[in-house]
């Protein structure tokens, strides 16, 4: 009853309507039409208990067959319909890409905090640690102690701001240099030491290039050897590092600060293209920084011995450096918070220098 | 302090260049500021002789000249009415830039008549203001000579910055001296030959002091000299003066001026018919009063020096002579004083009397002691010279105050110090040079300071000045040895809270500012400052008149000067110091910022949204979170200092006694006084008052992590409107501490439908299993539990 000849005509009539189906319900008829309960391929299953022996495992073998070819289109042609839905759907779908992201503002760094970190860095290399000192200082840590006695000229060059008096008569003053630090942080620590000491300081002058506020970063260094030479070495592999560049022009010129002895000033090359400052070549000179070996007598200040400790320091301008290295005209313009300034010279906060990576 | 190459070389026999000298100059510590070299800015300018001059043909105030340049005759029509046949002028050809009118000369067409140069007046060479005609040279100065040469302005004039520590340097000699010492020539011997006097001086010089042992004026060399003729000083010294910008006045102050700056010894001449009785120094009487030579009359006080006669002060010593008894073109008869005068109290009366002068700018500094005698012989010999008349026998009061000492300077010191070797035959021979009396003992030099050189006071100054003279270029760099073979880290906490927070905040989108430590009192006041010890007593403006108590209101400040700049949508930070006192335990580190205006800039997207309190509350969170604070622990609770929204403001804290930080939207009252326009949300976090880290290990604890799926259950509670939602989150956490991960707050609602002043809160409580899966009667259970604990900590009872 079941011959091969049927299944093959049962066959192709099925694979054909299959192909042929319109759509997703058409083909569920068509498969409950075969595979259902009630289907022409169900229905011969049932009649395989009335034949015997060899005759009903061939047809069951045969059937079987047909039954997951069967299976098998549908399965394709439900796939099909699936994509072809999916892409139907997809057409309509549509976004102008154009259109913005979602705001996220973007913040900054300000340069002089940028630039502390890059002389941190460079100095954490050389095991000098970051010392602080308060910014409200007694006279005796701003001058006194730093040898510049009450009637030192150089304290009038200092255009000093002082507090309201005490009724003692005495008045403390805003630290004109970062230099009080290095009487600190004698008072407190046994040589060998190595500190920078990065900060405000302020002077009441108020001009195109001065403003009554400015950073400075100090460098102290002392030990039982420590002599000039390393202090050279020390400032020019500080400008090769912090400028980034391998070679420096540098020019070391005696001079004169009331807390050192001997004294220089250090001048760094450079030369102005397009009236931009381009460092470390060229005929000019700009003068970054006032150094020299510490004074016996702020050492003696210190609290130290001066017949056994000695040492250098230093003080550069720290937004001064900054902007040597970035290029920025106007030293006014660091303490206006002009969000256009602040966006156009700060830095990203994920840029944070290191050396292995680079400091800018 | 400026000079001329010329005038150097009176004193410095060498061939070196101007750019020789100069670098020199530098290097020995005394800065070249600036070289004016005539003879390179007047280069185009040369000799000419005008072979005729006729009248213009059209223009009755012109004529035309044929010129007889180095480059052949050229025609030039000039306006100059001593143009004349024969002359012998300064010529500029066309093409030459003309500094005076800073026109570029063009071959041009006037009145018809072709000119193609110009005959120059003193002013069109900037040399004077003098345009009354052309420059009419002596007749004998070959044509094509340089302008500069034929002008003797060929001199190149140099100007010096000298730092305090070098009065030597405040004369020209002290600066050959160093040249000298340098190796650019040799250092000519002074003349300072006696002069013999012929008579005893008619005023007798007395000095009144209390103390003779320290007195303001320790020594006063005199000298009358009569029949002297006074005038115009001749052109060699009035060049130089002019040269440096002294403007010259008559031969006896230009002769003041001249030892002034060639020795550092100011000198003054009083004319001594308007002298009464006898010259004596001595403190001022407080009142007395002193007509100056800048034609100002002063008041002095008893701490002043002063020079008198009978009649009252005639001069303020060591600063400026009197008016009364200055020499004038008819002076005949003069007495010179040299005199030295402590400089402390020199500095004292010239701040005092804000006179700056050419004699306290080197008296303050300190001059040689022991140039008295010396500096009276050469300004005598200049007088007779310049201006005839006969000198009296010296007058001489007191002594030089006696300033000898000397140091030992070790033989490896150089290098010990100074990181440069240098033989101790150098050594002595650089010091020789520069004064110093220098004797090899043991292995050193034992050196006699020269008077000229008050700022040597030991070994270290003996090292700098043979520093200086080698050249600190020289001194080979030595590397500094490294402690460690890696660099250990060396920031202390506070500063890795400070790049913690700032970098927090710039990732939030704040921009960094950095304001002034000060602000105007009106702003501090409303801050919690104004308090006296942190008022400056010379601010520099009343705007910046106080120290600043908060971060928040210069950045407010700030904010406004950026709003009226169009830019509404401000978000600012500041990490600095605050001062709360004069001590430096009140000076506390705090990280703060503001925002104002849109949270989320207006966008198509349409999720635009003001700022407000929460803002200010996350980014407070945010930069503690970042700078390491415990957020676990930290207590939130309601109201902040005055200057915040009362309430709208939160204070967050570890106990009522450590407050880290405030939060909320700036009081309006604040804003007004300020006026800025808000609404503002500011929050200022005291970094200082974050405790250290307890946990110094690098190695985490293990992770627990439960492989059971977490079961999360809402619950909607209805509570107080007053109850805050902290407390109920913390009781449905106490509920079962092993149990519940996390809750949650997803809803908060008001509305009339929860009755009157009433609130909703939702939670979403996760409950994490540990060991197994919970049962539906375990969660349950914790599900009542939290109801529980809910209602017994707020009242609040579950929303139906």
């Amino acid at each position: 009853m079941t011959d091969s000849g049927e299944l093959t005509a049962l066959r192709d009539e099925l694979i054909s309507a299959i192909d042929g189906a319109g759509d997703e319900a058409a083909l569920e008829a068509l498969r409950v039409s075969a595979l259902g309960k009630k289907g022409a391929i169900s229905e011969r299953m049932k009649g395989l208990g009335k034949l015997d022996g060899e005759a009903r495992k061939a047809a069951g073998q045969a059937l079987n067959k047909l039954k997951d070819e069967v299976g098998s289109a549908i399965a394709a042609r439900q796939a099909d319909f699936k994509a072809a839905a999916l892409d139907e759907r997809l057409a309509t779908e549509f976004v102008d890409v154009t259109l913005p992201a979602r705001p996220e503002p973007a913040g900054t760094i300000h340069p002089v905090s940028q630039v502390w970190e890059e002389v941190v860095q460079i100095f954490a290399d050389l095991g000098f640690s970051v010392a602080e000192g308060p910014h409200i200082e007694t006279d005796w840590y701003n001058f006194g102690a730093l040898n510049i006695p009450d009637d030192h000229p150089a304290r009038q060059e200092h255009d000093t701001f002082y507090l309201n008096p005490k009724e003692d008569g005495t008045r403390m003053v805003l630290r004109t240099h970062t230099s009080p630090v290095q009487i600190r942080t004698m008072e407190t620590t046994q040589p060998p030491i190595r500190i920078i000491a990065p900060g405000r300081t302020f002077r009441s002058d108020s001009d195109q290039t001065h403003t009554p506020m400015f950073h400075q970063v100090e460098g102290l260094v002392l030990d039982e050897s420590t002599h000039l030479g390393h202090l050279k070495w020390c400032l020019e592999e500080f400008c090769k590092a912090f400028f980034e560049l391998d070679e420096v022009k540098m020019r070391f010129r005696a001079s004169h600060f009331p807390f050192t002895e001997p004294s220089m000033e250090v001048d760094i090359g450079c030369s102005w293209v397009d009236g931009q400052v381009k460092i470390g070549v060229g005929d000019d000179w700009l003068e970054i920084l006032g150094s020299g070996m510490v004074h016996p007598n702020v050492i003696r200040a210190g609290g130290l011995d001066p017949e056994k400790i000695q040492g250098f320091a230093f003080g550069v301008g720290i937004d001064r450096i900054a902007m040597l290295k970035y290029g920025i005209p106007d030293l006014r313009a660091f303490f206006e918070s002009d969000l256009r300034w602040l966006r156009h010279y700060g830095f990203s906060s994920l840029q944070r220098p290191n050396l292995a990576g680079g400091l800018s | 302090m400026k000079f001329t190459l010329s005038w150097l070389k009176d004193h410095l026999d060498t061939d070196a260049s101007v750019d020789e000298i100069a670098a020199a100059l530098t290097d020995n510590g005394l800065e070249v500021e600036e070289i004016d070299n005539m003879a390179a800015q007047l280069a185009p300018f040369k000799v000419a002789k005008v072979k005729e001059a006729r009248q213009h043909p059209d223009a009755d105030r012109l004529r035309v000249c044929d010129v007889i340049t180095a480059d052949g005759e050229i025609q030039v029509v000039c306006g100059a009415p001593n143009a004349r046949t024969g002359m012998t002028g300064i010529f500029a050809p066309a093409g030459t830039h003309i500094p005076g009118t800073g026109v570029d000369l063009e071959v041009g067409v006037i009145r018809g008549v072709e000119s193609a140069g110009m005959l120059c007046s003193e002013r069109e060479l900037m040399i004077s203001e003098d345009h009354d005609g052309i420059i009419d040279l002596d007749d004998s100065l070959p044509i094509g000579m340089p302008a500069a040469e034929a002008l003797g302005l060929d001199d190149p004039v140099i100007d010096i910055a000298i730092t305090p520590n070098r009065p030597d340097a405040l004369g020209i000699y002290g600066v050959a001296r160093d040249l000298a010492a340098k190796g650019l020539g040799t250092l000519k011997p002074l003349n300072a030959e006696p002069v013999k006097g012929t008579f005893t001086s008619p005023i007798s010089v007395d000095l009144k002091f209390d103390d003779p042992g320290n007195t303001p004026c320790p020594q006063f060399v005199g000298r009358y000299i009569r029949g002297v003729k006074n005038g115009p000083s001749p052109d060699w010294l009035q060049r130089r003066l002019r040269a440096i910008g002294l403007r010259p006045i008559s031969a006896l102050v230009d002769i003041t001026n001249f030892v002034t700056y060639a020795y550092a010894r100011p000198l003054h001449v009083f004319d001594a018919a308007k002298v009464h009785g006898n010259i004596h120094a001595r403190l001022a009487r407080p009142g007395e009063k002193l007509q100056a030579l800048d034609g100002k009359e002063y008041e002095l006080d008893g701490e002043m020096t002063v020079i008198a006669d009978d009649n009252g002060p005639e001069a303020l010593g060591g600063i400026m002579g009197g008016e009364p008894s200055g020499c004038l073109p008819e002076t005949t008869d003069v007495f010179l004083e040299v005199a030295y005068f402590d400089p402390v109290r020199t500095a004292a009366t010239g701040r005092k009397l804000n006179i700056l002068s050419d004699a306290r700018y080197r008296f303050e500094r300190g001059i040689d002691p022991e140039f008295l005698i010396d500096g009276a012989e050469i300004g005598t010999r200049l007088i007779l010279d310049l201006c005839g008349g006969e000198a009296s026998h010296l007058v001489i009061a007191g002594q030089a105050p006696d300033t000898a000492r000397s140091y030992h300077l070790r033989g490896d010191r150089m290098q010990t110090l100074g990181g440069i070797d240098v033989p101790v035959k150098e050594q002595a021979r650089i010091l020789t040079d520069l004064g110093f009396t220098v004797t090899e003992v043991r292995a050193g030099l034992d050196c006699a300071v020269p008077p000229w050189r008050p700022d040597v006071h030991g070994e270290a100054d003996l090292v700098e000045e043979i520093g200086r003279i080698v050249g600190l270029d020289n001194v080979p760099n030595a590397a500094m040895d490294r402690e460690h073979a890696i660099a250990r880290p060396t920031l202390t906490p506070l500063q890795n809270r400070m790049i913690a927070a700032r970098r927090a905040l710039a990732q939030r989108g704040f921009n960094e500012a950095v304001t002034w430590s000060f602000l105007p009192a009106k702003h501090a006041e409303l801050f919690g400052g104004g308090q006296p010890e942190l008022k400056l007593a010379n601010p520099i403006s009343s705007e910046l008149s106080d120290m600043r108590p908060s971060l928040i209101a210069n950045l407010i400040e700030a904010a406004g000067r950026n709003i009226d700049r169009g830019f509404g949508d401000v978000g600012l930070f500041e990490v600095g110091q605050v001062y709360a006192g004069d001590k430096p335990e009140d000076e506390t580190l705090r990280a703060a910022g503001m925002r104002r205006g849109q949270a989320i800039a207006r966008n198509w997207t349409g999720s635009a949204r003001a700022v407000d309190a929460f803002d200010a509350k996350a980014d407070a969170l945010a930069t503690l979170a970042a700078a390491g604070a415990p957020t676990a622990s930290l207590q939130i609770v309601q109201g902040a200092p005055d200057w915040f929204h009362p309430g709208r403001s939160g204070t967050i804290q570890l106990g009522p006694k450590n407050q880290l930080a405030w939060f909320g939207e700036v009081h309006p009252r604040v804003l007004d006084a300020m006026d800025v326009k808000g609404p503002m949300a500011a929050f200022e976090v005291v970094l200082d008052n974050i405790p250290a880290a307890r946990n110094k290990s690098a190695a985490r604890p293990a992770l627990k992590a439960s492989d059971l799926m977490a079961v999360k259950r809402d619950f909607a509670f209805i509570v107080d409107a007053e109850v805050a939602a902290d407390k109920l989150i913390r009781a449905a956490k106490g509920a079962d501490k092993a149990l519940i991960a996390e809750v949650a707050l997803f809803d908060a609602f008001t509305g009339a439908s929860l009755g009157e002043d009433k609130k909703s809160l939702a939670i979403e409580v996760t409950l994490q299993p540990r060991d197994k899966t919970l049962t539906d009667e375990e969660i349950d259970a914790v599900a009542a539990r939290v109801v529980d604990q809910v209602q017994k900590a707020t009242g609040g009872t579950l929303r139906g």
